[in-house]
């Protein structure tokens, strides 16, 4: 990535270009929300759940170093080995050596935030080694040459026509069959080949518990546990924030994480490695790359206690409508625009503007994040370290004047109504980035305050 | 300094002042039957099927017209030795690729997500459950319990190198959200419970 990359609203006006995609895209998204919502409902302590679940992580924010201690003389204890990754590139290279120690060129991956935001995939393909992610999903926007660009669903942008032609070119399906099922089944023969021949499988790590030095690994599909199980070398990589204290609060983020996600009571796998199998060799690497600064942060570090069910992104009116790849950060959508400024507040100042600050993503989220609160903070701080958007500042310091003037928050706002009866073009300029490609709503005749004036003598 | 003196010693410095650990909820008690039906009804939902059999004859003949053809059936029940053979666990995982059926003893399951909880002493190999085309786990009806937090009581002091929840068979909607079955593992799945009271013909 030399060049310059495009902002939130550019790269979500290119998405925008195709508006019956992205109805599909959004109306897709919804259903998955409103799955969500029934699997919730079913659950009768629900909001009791979400409490203990945000307690439990505040108990584990607020003794980390402890906990992680503590994992990893319980891992050391069962055999495993554990490694320490100050930032993305020592974690890449680790993963390196430990393949060149065994003198591996080839290996297989289940599916890992983690090593997408350390951009593993393109380190190890320049040092000569091919990766497979074996995710379905994942495999899709492999071929495709694209990053995931849903944290659970990765390829949701792709309609299956697409797939079907991508898989024609790279696993030689027939040219137009696009049938989910004969598209799986070719993906699923395809993929057994490479779990049987690789020699090293790579994991991501849902929860690790400090009290036993295991971790839990959560898949529909089993492909953790077919790469898993099947190699010599099981390296699985965690962020420094997955740590629970003890076995039995799998317990509250089991009944959460999957029903969050995609409405199902839980993954068909959730599996809990302790120790290596007989003649295996398991490796951990605990990453920190930036997390040990976001907890840090007053007003930010509840982004860590983040256990990825991308809820928060299935209920974003603005996700569904731009899309995961107009973020471009490994982890899109509300959360991802909280991540991804404390990594690099210039790169990504446009993320936190990327919202509607609905507060939705924040009433979904099964840890009670209190992420559309932090997308405010966020624009604050960026505008503080002059690091804002350059439509946002001229846009924002207008908003400013007119917030601490009252008299002109009224005018303001008759006068837009105004134009948006009357002179819509003009509010579709450069500076309101929003306006591209939708069409504004109906200005209502009266503002409520206008209303209430009038009505309230009444 | 070390990473890990770096990263230990930036969160130290990071963390906020202690909060103590939140007491956990309990799950629902409910009598046996209502915690089989319950278990019953939420795993047909995600793709498995359940069969309450009075004995391991049952299974036999149950698994025998699922699948006809099936050429590998792997088991560590003993009570299934006509059917199936018994790996030792020594072989290699690759060597279980051809598996058409594995059944196993799972501990117990989970009424409110179908789920079976089993180790790896009572899979024959890490690699058998998750490698065969089909799969069939047995519970006894007395071993289910209302939730994931009755579950992690009882496996809170457990000690085990490996142990999974399964429930259902492996699956994906990766393409447009079309539920497919049989992703890389098991293609279906099936839970038998055993209750004294099933009767042998007739009930399932
Ligand atoms: S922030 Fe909350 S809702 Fe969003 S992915 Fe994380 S846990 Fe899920």
């Amino acid at each position: 990535m030399h060049e310059k990359t495009k902002d939130h609203a550019a790269l979500a006006d290119q998405f925008n270009k195709d508006e019956p995609r992205v109805d599909w895209h959004d109306e897709t998204l919804w259903w998955v929300r409103q799955k969500r919502d029934k699997a919730a409902h079913q659950v009768p302590d629900w909001e009791v759940l979400r409490n203990t679940a945000s307690g439990i992580k505040d108990n584990v924010l607020s003794n980390l170093g402890a906990y992680l201690e503590k994992f990893e003389e319980q891992a050391r204890n069962n055999g495993v080995t554990v490694h320490w990754a100050a930032d993305a590139t020592e974690h890449n290279q680790i993963i390196h050596s430990l393949l060149q120690r065994h003198g591996v060129d080839k290996m297989v991956k289940s599916k890992s935030m983690l090593t997408e935001e350390c951009h593993l995939n393109e380190y190890l393909k320049e040092q000569g080694i091919e990766v497979i992610d074996t995710d379905l999903g994942e495999r899709v926007v492999q071929l495709a040459g694209e990053p995931p660009s849903h944290i659970v669903l990765p390829c949701i942008h792709k309609k299956k026509e697409e797939i079907g032609e991508i898989f024609h070119e790279h696993l030689g399906t027939p040219a137009g069959n696009a049938d989910p099922q004969f598209l799986t089944h070719a993906a699923r023969l395809h993929l057994r080949e490479k779990f049987l021949t690789r020699r090293v499988a790579l994991t991501g790590v849902n929860f690790a518990i400090a009290q036993t030095g295991e971790f839990v690994v959560c898949t529909n599909e089993g492909n953790a546990d077919m790469g898993a199980h099947l190699a010599d070398v099981h390296i699985a990589c965690m962020g420094i924030e997955k740590i629970i204290p003890e076995r039995k609060h799998l317990g509250v983020f089991l009944r959460l994480l999957t029903r969050s996600a995609t409405g199902q009571p839980i993954t068909t796998y959730s599996s809990h490695f302790r120790k290596p199998r007989a003649g295996q060799e398991m490796h951990i690497v605990i990453v920190d790359n930036g997390r040990s600064i976001q907890l840090g942060r007053k007003d930010f570090r509840n982004s860590l206690k983040c256990i990825r069910c991308a809820a928060c992104m299935n209920t974003c009116p603005v996700y569904r409508r731009s899309g995961g790849h107009s973020y471009h950060t490994a982890v899109a959508g509300p959360i991802g625009s909280i991540l991804a400024p404390n990594l690099d507040m210039k790169k990504y100042a446009d993320l936190p503007f990327a919202s509607t600050l609905c507060g939705s993503c924040s009433n979904v989220c099964p840890v009670k994040i209190d992420i559309h609160e932090q997308l405010y903070k966020w624009r604050q701080v960026i505008v503080q370290e002059g690091n804002a958007p350059v439509a946002k500042t001229a846009a924002m310091q207008a908003m400013d004047f007119v917030l601490s003037h009252p008299s002109v928050y009224r005018t303001a706002g008759k006068t837009g109504r105004w134009f948006l009866h009357n002179a819509p073009f003009t509010v579709n300029n450069g500076l309101n980035a929003w306006y591209k490609q939708r069409d504004m709503p109906a200005a209502p005749q009266k503002s409520f305050g206008e209303w209430y004036k009038k009505n309230r003598k009444g | 300094m070390s990473s890990r003196e770096k990263i230990l010693s930036a969160i130290r410095s990071s963390q906020p002042a202690f909060r103590e650990l939140p007491a956990l909820p309990t799950g629902q008690p409910a009598a046996p039957q209502e915690l089989a039906e319950r278990f019953s009804k939420v795993l047909e939902a995600i793709g498995g099927a359940v069969y309450f059999v009075p004995g391991f004859d049952a299974v036999a003949k149950i698994l025998k017209e699922l699948h006809p053809g099936a050429k590998r059936i792997v088991s560590d029940c003993p009570e299934l030795a006509a059917l199936a053979e018994r790996p030792s666990g020594e072989e290699d995982p690759h060597s279980f690729e051809d598996i058409d059926v594995t059944v196993l003893r799972a501990q117990f399951g989970v009424a409110e997500n179908g789920a079976c909880w089993i180790t790896e002493e009572r899979m024959i190999e890490r690699a058998v459950p998750f490698i065969c085309q089909h799969l069939a786990l047995v519970i006894d009806k007395k071993d289910i319990v209302p939730s994931m937090h009755e579950a992690y009581d009882r496996i809170a002091g457990e000690v085990y190198g490996f142990g999974t929840f399964i429930a259902g068979p492996s699956k994906t909607a990766d393409i447009e959200q079309s539920l497919v079955l049989g992703a890389h593992g098991p293609r279906s799945m099936v839970a038998f419970v055993l209750d004294m009271d099933a009767q042998d013909a007739g009930f399932y």
